[in-house]
């Protein structure tokens, strides 16, 4: 008797399950073709950033950055006046390379309150091998404005991307006027002695490892699908 | 005083060894600038190599004129003071060997003066190196490498980082830079000429400051605690590095540089402060023993 009503529970559960899915799973996937149209209506894009790194060994300034962003999934930051540290995750930053691609599980995971916005969890299950290496991406989205606020991916390599934008005059075509991209990093430990540095006494406790460092980019100007020279990006 | 100074500046300027200082730092600047412009990536791998697969960096802006000239001070930190040792450590054991030392301290001049114009001398062929050093790996670095913002990394304390000053912050430091290092450079002077006074050749200072100098900087460099604590601050190589304190820029809570600042001003004033002092007891000791010394025998 035991093993029938075992096999009739799992019959029930997985009926269930497909009876949820089916009732939701519509608009979510309605949501997400939406997105991906609103999305892919850029093809390229010419920014002009203000650019913060935030990582605990990197003591670098604030600098004026072009960001240039090519269809599919090319991105390239570019300092003209100095020099910048470019995660090499940078292209998780852009959304088209996060949502692109049709080889997505779309997943309803509730709701959620993000900058008192009530928004739409979707979680995008790679149905083949990404090409980044990406297992897992959940996004957020302001379903009224179709405008995504989250985002947080996880690859197989690199450790888990996370990015959360806020819009302004650019949010008709998708693009935030800030954003804040989080990415894992490694401890930096230079080979011994080979700097003899100078000993000022300044503060020589280790303070907490943070693993995780961030970049903070305010956009001051996009020019929208105007192309973009390919030299660009070699 | 003047036609005393004009006569040991003659001396200095005749003496072959003088040029051997200035080819030997335009040999090493040289070989380095090379090396650099061969495979400079390769030092910045280096550098970089505990996050290389977590960022991108251009290369080529961040080998510049104003890395290679830091690049090149910290590796000159051993060798400079031998090359100022060849002038100051020759300056009263050259005459003793010569046999003129005799005639000279019998003219109607005190001693004071001659070891004051001796060491003048000798200070201001350390200020012509110094000078010769700065066109060459600076100034010839810029023209060959550009200027761009300049990227350090340090170890400090526990913790190694990378400092980035952009570019119109740089300049100034290297001025402040130079002006320590000059002063810690006249503390080998002062050095040199102590150890010439206690000689009768050359060859004996020139080894003792070498010595002393190689010997106090690989102490100085020891990470034991009790060495540390102990030794080093009574060290004056611990000291000699004090020029690098100009580019520990002050950060903000965010790690982000104040441009035109330094983490900690007080350390640098301190330093120089310590070898001002050594400067002026070792002159001290250098005329007190020179006005006692027997040159009769």
């Amino acid at each position: 008797m035991y093993p029938f009503y075992k096999k009739l529970l799992f019959l029930l559960l997985s009926l269930n399950c497909l009876v949820q899915i089916h009732c939701v799973g519509q608009p979510i996937n309605e949501l997400f073709e939406k997105l991906k149209k609103k999305i892919n209506a850029i093809d390229n894009y010419e920014a002009d950033a203000l650019m913060k790194t935030n990582v605990s060994f990197l003591k670098v300034p604030a600098a004026n950055v072009k960001i240039y962003f090519q269809k599919p999934n090319q991105v390239k930051i570019k300092n003209e006046q100095g020099i910048s540290f470019v995660p090499k995750g940078i292209m998780n930053m852009n959304l088209s390379s996060i949502i692109n691609g049709n080889n997505y599980m779309v997943i309803d995971a509730g709701t959620e309150i993000i900058k008192n916005i009530n928004v739409r969890i979707l979680k995008l299950l790679p149905i083949a091998n990404h090409d980044d290496g990406l297992v897992l991406a959940t996004i957020y989205v302001n379903e009224k404005d179709l405008l995504i606020l989250k985002t947080e991916t996880t690859t197989k390599e690199n450790g888990t991307y996370q990015l959360e934008l806020s819009y302004g005059k650019y949010s008709k075509y998708g693009l935030p006027d800030h954003l804040i991209f989080s990415f894992n990093t490694k401890d930096y430990k230079l080979p011994k002695g080979i700097t003899f540095d100078f000993d000022d006494g300044a503060n020589t406790k280790k303070t907490v490892e943070k693993k995780q460092g961030n970049m903070d980019i305010t956009f001051k100007n996009y020019i929208i699908n105007k192309g973009i020279p390919s030299n660009v990006f070699k | 005083m003047w036609n005393l100074l004009q006569i040991e500046l003659f001396k200095i300027y005749k003496r072959p060894r003088t040029y051997i200082a200035f080819l030997a730092i335009t040999a090493i600047v040289l070989i380095f600038q090379f090396a650099f412009l061969a495979d400079g990536g390769s030092y910045l791998d280096l550098m970089l190599q505990s996050i290389k697969d977590s960022f991108e960096i251009e290369k080529t802006k961040a080998i510049n004129g104003y890395l290679m000239c830091y690049i090149i001070l910290n590796t000159l930190l051993v060798q400079v003071p031998i090359l100022v040792a060849l002038i100051s450590a020759d300056s009263i054991s050259g005459e003793a060997n010569m046999g003129t030392l005799r005639l000279l301290v019998s003219k109607p001049i005190s001693r004071q003066k001659i070891l004051f114009v001796k060491f003048i001398a000798a200070v201001l062929f350390t200020l012509l190196l110094l000078i010769w050093m700065a066109v060459m790996a600076l100034l010839l670095s810029l023209f060959m490498f550009g200027a761009d913002d300049m990227l350090l990394f340090r170890v400090k304390g526990d913790e190694s980082q990378i400092i980035q000053i952009t570019k119109d912050d740089v300049m100034w430091r290297y001025f402040a830079a130079f002006g320590y290092a000059f002063v810690a450079l006249v503390v080998i002077t002062a050095i040199s000429l102590l150890l010439s006074i206690l000689a009768e050749n050359s060859i004996g200072p020139i080894i003792a400051t070498v010595c002393i100098v190689i010997v106090c900087t690989i102490v100085s460099n020891i990470n034991i605690p009790v060495v540390e604590k102990n030794v080093k601050p009574f060290l004056f190589t611990s000291y000699l590095v004090g020029w690098k304190g100009f580019f520990y820029i002050n950060t903000t809570e965010s790690g982000m540089p104040i441009k035109g600042s330094i983490e900690n001003w007080p350390a640098i004033q301190k330093s120089l402060l310590i070898l001002l002092a050594h400067i002026a007891v070792l002159f001290s000791v250098s005329v007190y023993i020179f006005r006692k010394k027997d040159i009769l025998s």
